[in-house]
């Protein structure tokens, strides 16, 4: 059974746009990013309507990147990280247009991907927005502990993104970055259990995608010019590149990780960066700036997610992973 | 995929290259700032006791509420959590460690109201510390009345 998906008529990724808060503005890509805040809340009251505006912010700005309006699109399909997406929803309800939301962690960014291209491909609609985020302070009330507690992060830990990416996938003719494949992921699940430790339980899952994708298309990892996973982390990328190599495949020379790119080396994020806004953040500039620039022509994006909540966590269960692979290649 | 295997070697590996602690270097940042604390609670104990002629259950009460002030000032000032951040241990135990914990929830879920919020999810952190802490001391206090009987 095959999981991959080949888009005959290679829809076109237009136009993007990305935001990120003040210590990713910092960070290694930080230059790439279009709207950079020196103020983490945006002008907002609370961290949960800061994220909602910061996606508003960004899907409008694709529509605008896109010589597009409102009334263009078709659909919107977003997700977050927060309980019952609020802020993918919160942020819909500003925009007159179709609505789908999603939650694969922080996979969302290519799934969403996936889907847009999907629903292009096929006919059924002209222009369709990808887009996610994810706030650190969110995440952290969320998830973990009071930002104001004096806890210590352990060494494997990473640093979730205060920052959001979209993206206007079109049937729109013309020389652009285009979606040409997706590789639907499978959730996997090797048993890790430390929350603290996402990079080690989603490399499997990315590891898993990755096979498939090279299965199903027949291509070797050398076809692409970079192959970009989402919020691995150094530790996680380790532990990806050493399982690939068990089963003979090398993707050393071109991987690179989204959560690896986007902080300096700063001991207080460990593992790097994580979260929703992190993959979104980074392909939506920096790789997509690249590939308009054909700096980078074929592109294998995987991002990577945790599917675990907190009640899962304290109920001992371990963490379940997904990894979508898109492939974006330059064309016409 | 075959799992059933596969998961205990996998874990194996993870544990093995995963980084660790360094517990060396935590001992000494914790018993460092840990031991501070502890000598401005003595020094103020000190104070009150000869500047203001505090003594017994009083003396350890106001010392008490006065380093509680301090680790709640300190945490809406958003400088607790820096430290312990670098003290860990030596600064989660001291008193001014439980204030930090009562304090940080509080200030986090003041957006969702001050019943429902702030009020409500307080004790979040804190509310093991002192459930555990009650129902140990009733215990140590059986055993101490039991003990009592028989000496």
């Amino acid at each position: 059974m095959k999981s991959t998906i080949f888009f005959k008529n290679r829809p076109a990724i237009i136009g993007t746009s990305t935001i990120c808060g003040p210590k990713e503005s910092q960070g290694n890509l930080g230059e790439y990013v279009e709207t950079r805040l020196d103020d983490d809340t945006f002008g907002e009251e609370t961290y949960e309507k800061t994220e909602c505006k910061m996606l508003s912010h960004v899907i409008e700005n694709s529509i605008l990147n896109s010589n597009l309006s409102v009334e263009d699109i078709d659909c919107l399909i977003s997700g977050d990280l927060l309980n019952q997406i609020i802020s993918s929803s919160f942020s819909a309800r500003k925009f007159d247009v179709p609505y789908l939301g999603i939650y694969n962690a922080c996979s969302t960014m290519s799934e969403a991907f996936a889907l847009s291209a999907t629903l292009v491909d096929g006919g059924y609609m002209q222009n369709v927005i990808s887009a996610t985020g994810s706030h650190f302070s969110t995440a952290e009330r969320q998830y973990r502990y009071p930002l104001e507690l004096g806890s210590v992060r352990p060494p494997q830990s990473q640093w979730t993104v205060t920052g959001a990416g979209s993206a206007v996938i079109s049937a729109k003719k013309g020389f652009y970055p285009r979606i040409t494949c997706a590789t639907i992921g499978k959730v996997t699940d090797f048993g890790i259990t430390d929350a603290n430790n996402m990079g080690a339980a989603m490399a499997p899952a990315a590891f898993r995608s990755l096979i498939n994708h090279f299965e199903d298309t027949k291509r070797e990892p050398n076809y692409y010019d970079l192959i970009v996973t989402g919020d691995l982390g150094a530790l996680g990328s380790r532990i990806l590149k050493h399982l690939t190599k068990e089963r003979g495949v090398n993707i050393d020379k071109n991987h690179v990780d989204c959560g690896e790119l986007i902080y300096n080396i700063d001991e207080k994020e460990f593992q790097g960066g994580s979260g929703a806004g992190c993959s979104a953040v980074v392909m939506n500039s920096y790789i997509y700036q690249k590939l308009i620039k054909k700096d980078l022509n074929k592109v294998l994006f995987i991002a990577t997610g945790a599917l675990l909540s907190t009640l899962s966590t304290q109920q001992g269960e371990s963490i379940p992973a997904i990894a979508h692979a898109v492939a974006i290649e330059n064309g016409v | 995929m075959n799992t059933g295997n596969y998961n205990k070697k996998y874990i194996d590996y993870v544990s093995s290259i995963a980084p660790k602690t360094n517990e060396k270097r935590s001992l000494l940042r914790a018993f460092w700032v840990g031991g501070t604390i502890c000598i401005i609670g003595q020094f103020i104990r000190f104070t009150l006791q000869l500047v203001f002629g505090l003594y017994g259950d009083v003396l350890s009460g106001v010392t008490s509420i006065i380093l509680i002030f301090i680790g709640s000032f300190l945490t809406g000032l958003g400088v607790y959590d820096r430290i312990g951040k670098y003290a860990g241990g030596g600064s989660i135990v001291p008193i001014t460690g439980f204030a930090n914990s009562v304090v940080s929830p509080a200030m986090d879920f003041k957006t969702e109201g001050y019943i429902y919020g702030l009020a409500a999810k307080m004790f979040t952190v804190a509310g093991p510390i002192i459930v555990f802490g009650v129902a140990g001391s009733v215990l140590v206090g059986i055993i101490y009345y039991v003990i009592g009987l028989f000496v």
